[in-house]
């Protein structure tokens, strides 16, 4: 079984992690830029940031036998501090990196004026980075805030089947996916969504453009999930044809939008007989 | 494909790494490549915030595959005549990817030790694989005694065969710092009971030192024992 994690932060977990979902058949990741959970204070921070996920973490992710690709923005919690934004001026010369497969994660928080700029900013980004787009569906007030965010990306340059709306559940998918862009589920120990759900949600709306994440990060969450909706698919009487198609076929789709997906993982050369990543000795 | 530096051998030239170029892209990536070199010898104008020649090196992996972009990106480096200032800060804007590619292009673009900060700056991380490109001949010709050493051990810290060493023979010889360092780190691993690497008794010998003791002690054995080996992908490394 193949799987591609289209959602998880690689930065926050640690090699056993990596050794665990490659050993669970994980050959492919998406890492977004997202909030670290200490705010940041200064622009410089995310740079530091995005130079991380478009080094030392695929690199990372190589000694593992791991495709590692990124999104790069300005996410929506920090959008609100004046502090942070002028990281948008940078994003630019980060959004021509190869291996940057989409802008994101952006979309709503708290739904405020600075996210509504930051958010259509960076929508105008993708479109002309011939980017797709990966969109955060805020946890409070969801259900408006899915509307709010679908509207705004019908107010952009952005086509909304260029645009993935991700944490979705049983009170959002239907008008997602009646909107045309692709469905993001992001599963967990206990929030967002269950193995349990998922499945049912695949059995009720079908497996097309669905994408299915663990979103796991540096908070309770599991790199694994991914494979437990697999496996429980299979239970339930999906196909092998089935999960291919929700777990490695939809994202390679969908970040394939943006002519840079680069799956083939050479291992770094210089490791033939050793692992930097275990510290070198350092 | 001719690799950037294969094993022992000098760097391979950049009409070597045209010629194998034009024979092993695709049409579309070999049109590419060609408009982008003439874009480079040109400099016209900015996308953004950047200058064209700069997009064309930023994106040469997903135009020429990842398996061709380092020659494509140290070619196009040579066609914009990049300085140090313009080497500096493509390497300090760039992916892991394109360091690489600027350290790989020094020897050929920068002749005094003005870029020598990069060098360092890639001998600070533990990629791999920007250390390997890291120790090349514009390391050698530059590094001071001190520096050189450190790289050397680093380089068998974390597993770059020393191979990719640029001028090892020459720089090791008759250095007896370098040797002591070495039997120093050779005793380390020998009293953790830890194989001690082929790589580090070839520099050694090199040095024209005595040899490192060749086995571990016959005391019990170490419960590191298992991860000595070099060729345990996942075992510590150290």
């Amino acid at each position: 079984m193949r799987i591609f994690d289209p959602h998880i932060h690689m930065t926050s977990r640690t090699t056993d992690d990596y050794e665990a979902m490659h050993a669970a058949g994980v050959r492919a990741v998406v890492e977004p830029a997202f909030w670290l959970g200490q705010p940041r204070t200064s622009p410089a921070s995310f740079l530091d940031y995005f130079d991380a996920l478009l080094g030392w973490e695929p690199f990372r992710a190589a000694q593992y036998g791991i495709a590692h690709h990124c999104t790069l923005a300005l996410n929506p919690k920090e959008a609100n501090d004046p502090r942070c934004t002028p990281v948008l001026d940078e994003l630019p010369r980060y959004l021509v990196k190869d291996r940057v497969v989409a802008v994101g994660e952006i979309g709503y928080d708290a739904m405020t004026p600075a996210e509504d700029k930051a958010f259509a900013v960076q929508l105008q980004l993708a479109a002309e980075h011939g980017l797709p787009a990966l969109v955060h569906t805020p946890h409070r007030d969801k259900l408006t805030g899915l509307r709010r965010t679908l509207d705004v990306v019908r107010e952009s340059a952005l086509p909304l089947d260029r645009v993935l709306v991700d944490h979705l559940n049983e009170t959002t998918v239907k008008e997602a996916k009646d909107s045309g862009c692709w469905l993001g589920f992001s599963v967990y120990p206990d929030t967002k969504m269950d193995e349990r759900r998922m499945v049912a949600i695949l059995r009720a709306y079908g497996p097309e453009r669905v994408l299915v994440n663990s979103a796991a990060d540096w908070g309770r969450s599991d790199p694994l999930k991914t494979r437990k909706v697999a496996d429980l698919m299979l239970t339930e009487g999906f196909t092998e044809d089935d999960v291919d198609q929700v777990l490695w076929r939809n994202p390679v789709a969908f970040y394939g939008l943006s002519g840079r997906l680069d799956l083939e993982v050479t291992a770094p050369d210089a490791t033939h007989e050793g692992n930097s990543v275990l510290r070198g000795g350092e | 494909m001719t690799p950037l530096r294969s094993a022992g051998a000098p760097p391979a030239s950049l009409d070597a790494l045209r010629a194998d170029l034009d024979a092993g892209l695709a049409e579309d990536a070999r049109a590419w490549f060609t408009r982008a070199l003439r874009e480079a010898a040109a400099h016209p104008g900015t996308h953004g915030p950047i200058s064209v020649w700069e997009l064309r090196l930023a994106e040469a992996g997903r135009r020429c595959g990842s398996r061709h972009a380092d020659a494509v990106r140290v070619l196009l480096l040579h066609a914009a005549r990049a300085d140090a200032a313009a080497l500096t800060r493509v390497y300090y804007q760039g992916t892991a990817d394109e360091r690489r590619a600027v350290l790989h292009a020094l020897p050929h673009l920068v002749p005094g030790p003005d870029a020598l900060p990069l060098v360092e700056d890639a001998l600070r991380t533990n990629d791999t694989r920007l250390v390997a490109a890291a120790v090349g001949p514009y390391a050698a010709r530059h590094l001071d005694a001190h520096a050189w050493r450190h790289a050397v051990l680093k380089c068998l810290f974390t597993g770059v065969p020393v191979d990719a060493v640029a001028r090892l023979a020459d720089r090791a010889r008759g250095d007896g710092e370098l040797a002591r360092m070495l039997t120093d780190y050779a005793a380390e691993r020998t009293a953790a009971g830890r194989a001690v690497p082929e790589d580090l008794r070839h520099v050694l010998a090199l040095t024209g030192a005595a040899p490192a003791p060749s086995s571990a002690p016959s005391s019990a054995p170490s419960p590191a024992a298992d991860h000595g080996g070099t060729d345990h992908p996942h075992g510590k490394e150290s």
